[in-house]
C-alpha cells in the first residue's frame, strides 16, 4: 500500500495492491485525447472497463460567480471562454436570454447576421469534431483536410469580428458590426467548398472506411431512454433517435422562416452520431445560402432600439446630447433588466446550451447558470464506458464531443 | 431613513442607484395555455403557486415533496428530461436557498421550472433515481452552495478540490477567494510552516511588486535576477549579440571606429 506523503503526496498511476485481478489506471487530465482536461479513473478487469470515474474542475474559473460581478455587458467577452470552439453560440445564448429578461428583439438585419454566424460556428465545431474524432481513433489525414475547411471559416469569422476563437460577435440587442464587403460571396464560396469536401473528402475517407467503421460501429451505444435520463441533448440525443432539435422545436431568430432538415440516427452508436455531424454541416451551409438573399432586404439598422437598456448608435451618440447622455449612465452603470427569472435554450454545436438568469433589478445577475450540454455528456461516460473495452475508451469521449471550457466553467 | 445593505453580501453592487428607481418586474401571467393547466392539475395540492414567465410554467412546491413532484412530472405530464437544477442563494436576505429544477417535455416542446425554498442547513431528497443528469447537477450544487442532498449515489465536490473550504457561489464568498483560498496551495504543497516563508498567492492579477527583483520585470526599472532593491536606475551590462550592440559604451567605440 503506498502512503502519501509530502514528497509524493498524489496517486500513482498504476495500483498493482490489490487481491482481485483489476487494475486501476488514470486517464488524463493530460492525455492528448482527453479533449482537455478530462481526469478519467478507469478500473479495468483485463482490457474491460469495470469501473469509471470522470473527474472534471481543472479548467475551473469560476465564471458564474463572475457573473455575478460583472455588469451584463461585460460578461459577454468572458462568454467565449465556454464552448471555445463555437464562441458565437455561447454569446448568442447569452445575448438571447438577456434579451428575453428586458423584452427587446434584435432588428432584422441583426437577426440575418446572427444566424449566419451560429451556422458558421456550428460548421467550425463540427469541422473540428470531425478532425478530432478521426485523429484520436487514428486517421491522421482527415484532421489535416477538415483543419484546412475550419481555417477558411475562421478567416471568414476574422473578417467578420477579427477574432479567430473569442469572437463576441454577438451584442445584447443586436451585433456590433455589419458584415464586410465580399463577406457574403466569401461565404457562399465557403459553403460549396465545405460541401464538396464532406462528400468527397471527409466522406470518401471514412464513411465506409473499413477500419473506422469497425472502429465506431456499435461502440458507444446509448438508448433513447438513458440518453434522455442523463440529460444528452443536440446530436448525442438524436443520434439515438430521438427527434428533438431546440431550432425547429422551440424555434428562435430566423429559423422558423428557414428550411433546413433535422438528421436523426437510429443506431444509438458513434458511427451513427459522426454521420450526424456530417449531414448537420450540410444543412448548416443550406441554411447559410438561404440567408444570403434574405441580407440584401434588410434595413441597415444593427441594435435595437430601447434607450433605457442599449446604447445608440455611435453617429448618435457623438452628434446628440441625450444619446450621449444614456450611454454615459450604460457604459458606468449597467443596464438594470427588470426584476424576474429566465431560462432560454438554445441549440449549440454540442446540444442544449442554456442562460439561466435571475434578476434582481440590479446592473449585476442576480445569479446567472450555464446549462452546458458538455457537462452532461461527461457525466454519461460514468455509465457508458462500463463494460467496454479500453481501446473504445477514447472513441467514446471523441464522439460524447465535450469541450472543458464549458464542462467546467 | 438610508436603505438596509447586507453586510453578508460581498458581490458586486451598484456604485449608485437612484433614489425613486423603483425596479419592474418581468410580468407574471396566468396559466392559460392546455398543456400547463394539465401539469397543474395533475399535481393539484403540491403546486403551491404557479404562473407562466416568459413563456416557461413556473411552480413552487414545498421543499419535502420535490420527489413525489417530480415523479408526477415524469410519469403523468411525460417530462422525461431535467435539464437543469441548481441553487440561488438568499441567505442574506431571508436564510434561504432557492432551489429550482429545469424540466422538458420532448413530445410537446414545454418547458417547467420547479422552485421551491430551502432553509440553511437542510437537505433535499436526490431525484437522481428520476432524472441521471441530476447526478452531476447535484453534486455542483452540493459543491457550489453546500446544500446536502439525501440519497445521491456518490454526494462529493466536482469542480473544486475535494479538501477545499468553503462553497464559492455563496454571496458570501468574496471573487477572489477568501483567506483559506489564499493558502490553499502552500499549505498543500509546502505544508503550514511555510506560509511565513512563501506568503499568500497572490489573486490579483494587477499588482505590481516594485521590490521584487525575483517574479516580473518592472517596466524600466529592468534589474538583473534576485538583485537588492535601489530605487534609481541601474545600468545593466547585457551580453553583445552578433547583430545587435545593447550595450552603450559599445555604441560608442563603434562611433570612434566610423
Amino acid at each position: 500500500m503506498q502512503v502519501a506523503n509530502k514528497l509524493s503526496p498524489f496517486f500513482e498511476n498504476l495500483n498493482f495492491e490489490r487481491d482481485d485481478n483489476t487494475m486501476v489506471i488514470n486517464f488524463g487530465p493530460q492525455h492528448p485525447s482527453a479533449h482537455g482536461q478530462l481526469r478519467l479513473v478507469l478500473e479495468l478487469n483485463g482490457e474491460e472497463v469495470v469501473k469509471a470515474y470522470p473527474d472534471i474542475g481543472y479548467l475551473h474559473r469560476g465564471i458564474e460567480k463572475m457573473a455575478e460581478n460583472m455588469t451584463y455587458n461585460e460578461f459577454l467577452p468572458t462568454t467565449d471562454r465556454l464552448d471555445y470552439m463555437a464562441a458565437t453560440s455561447n454569446n448568442y445564448a447569452y445575448s438571447l436570454a438577456v434579451e428575453k429578461l428586458l423584452g427587446i428583439e434584435a432588428p432584422r438585419r441583426a437577426q440575418v447576421i446572427r444566424t449566419i454566424l451560429l451556422e458558421l460556428n456550428r460548421v467550425i465545431a463540427h469541422l473540428f469534431f470531425v478532425a478530432t474524432h478521426a485523429l484520436d481513433v487514428g486517421a491522421m489525414s482527415v484532421f489535416l483536410y477538415a483543419f484546412r475547411e475550419r481555417e477558411f471559416a475562421m478567416d471568414l469569422m476574422e473578417d467578420y469580428c477579427g477574432a479567430r476563437l473569442t469572437h463576441s460577435a454577438v451584442r445584447i440587442g443586436g451585433v456590433p458590426l455589419d458584415l464586410p464587403a465580399n463577406w457574403l460571396e466569401n461565404a457562399a464560396a465557403f459553403c460549396d467548398k465545405v460541401d464538396y469536401e464532406i462528400d468527397h473528402t471527409y466522406g470518401a475517407l471514412l464513411n465506409e472506411n473499413r477500419i473506422w467503421k469497425m472502429r465506431l460501429e456499435d461502440v458507444g451505444v446509448i438508448s433513447a431512454e438513458d440518453a434522455l435520463s442523463w440529460g444528452c441533448t443536440g446530436i448525442m440525443l438524436r443520434g439515438s433517435g430521438v427527434k428533438y432539435d431546440i431550432r425547429k422545436e422551440e424555434p428562435y431568430e430566423l429559423y422558423p422562416e428557414l428550411d433546413f432538415d433535422v438528421p436523426v440516427s437510429d443506431r444509438c452508436d458513434s458511427y451513427g452520431r459522426f454521420r450526424l455531424y456530417m449531414e448537420e454541416m450540410k444543412q448548416s451551409t443550406r441554411i447559410i445560402r438561404q440567408l444570403i438573399p434574405m441580407y440584401k432586404k434588410t434595413e441597415p439598422q444593427l441594435m435595437a432600439h430601447a434607450p433605457k437598456y442599449i446604447s445608440a448608435p455611435k453617429e448618435e451618440i457623438m452628434t446628440q446630447n441625450y444619446a450621449l447622455m444614456q450611454h454615459f449612465v450604460l457604459v458606468t452603470q449597467g443596464m438594470r433588466p427588470p426584476k424576474g427569472e429566465v431560462y432560454v435554450p438554445t441549440e449549440s454545436s454540442k446540444g442544449e446550451l442554456g442562460f439561466y438568469i435571475k434578476s434582481e433589478g440590479e446592473p449585476y445577475a442576480y445569479r446567472l447558470k450555464c446549462r452546458a450540454p458538455s457537462f452532461f455528456h461527461t457525466g454519461l461516460l460514468q455509465e457508458l464506458l462500463v463494460g467496454t473495452y479500453i481501446a473504445d475508451v477514447v472513441t467514446i469521449i471523441g464522439t460524447t464531443n465535450i469541450v472543458f471550457g464549458e464542462v467546467d466553467r | 431613513m438610508r436603505k438596509y445593505v447586507p453586510k453578508n453580501n460581498v458581490q458586486g453592487k451598484a456604485y449608485y442607484t437612484d433614489r425613486f428607481w423603483v425596479s419592474p418586474r418581468v410580468p407574471r401571467t396566468e396559466v392559460k395555455d392546455a398543456h400547463f393547466s394539465n401539469v397543474i392539475d395533475a399535481l393539484g395540492d403540491l403546486a403551491k403557486e404557479h404562473y407562466v414567465e416568459i413563456g416557461q410554467l413556473v411552480v413552487h412546491i414545498d421543499a419535502a415533496t420535490n420527489f413525489e413532484v417530480m415523479t408526477i412530472l415524469k410519469e403523468v405530464c411525460g417530462y422525461k428530461q431535467c435539464s437543469e437544477q441548481s441553487a440561488v442563494d438568499y441567505l442574506a436576505k431571508d436564510g434561504n436557498f432557492e432551489l429550482f429544477w429545469q424540466l422538458l417535455n420532448y413530445d410537446e416542446a414545454k418547458r417547467v421550472r420547479v422552485v421551491t425554498r430551502l432553509e440553511q442547513g437542510m437537505a433535499i431528497e436526490s431525484i437522481v433515481p428520476l432524472f441521471k443528469s441530476a447526478n452531476f447537477a447535484e453534486r455542483e450544487m452540493f459543491d457550489m452552495f453546500g446544500i446536502k442532498v439525501n440519497n445521491h449515489p456518490f454526494l462529493k465536490r466536482i469542480l473544486m478540490p475535494d479538501d477545499w473550504e468553503g462553497h464559492p457561489l455563496l454571496k458570501t464568498y468574496p471573487l477572489f477567494g477568501d483567506e483559506k483560498a489564499s493558502w490553499y496551495e502552500v499549505d498543500k504543497i509546502f505544508g503550514k510552516e511555510y506560509r511565513d516563508i512563501i506568503g499568500p498567492e497572490n489573486r490579483d492579477p494587477g499588482k505590481v511588486d516594485i521590490e521584487d527583483t525575483k517574479r516580473f520585470a518592472r517596466i524600466g526599472y529592468e534589474v538583473p535576477f534576485g538583485t537588492e532593491y535601489s530605487e534609481e536606475e541601474q545600468e545593466i551590462e547585457y551580453s553583445e549579440t552578433a547583430l545587435v550592440n545593447y550595450n552603450k559604451k559599445a555604441s560608442k567605440t563603434l562611433d570612434e571606429r566610423k
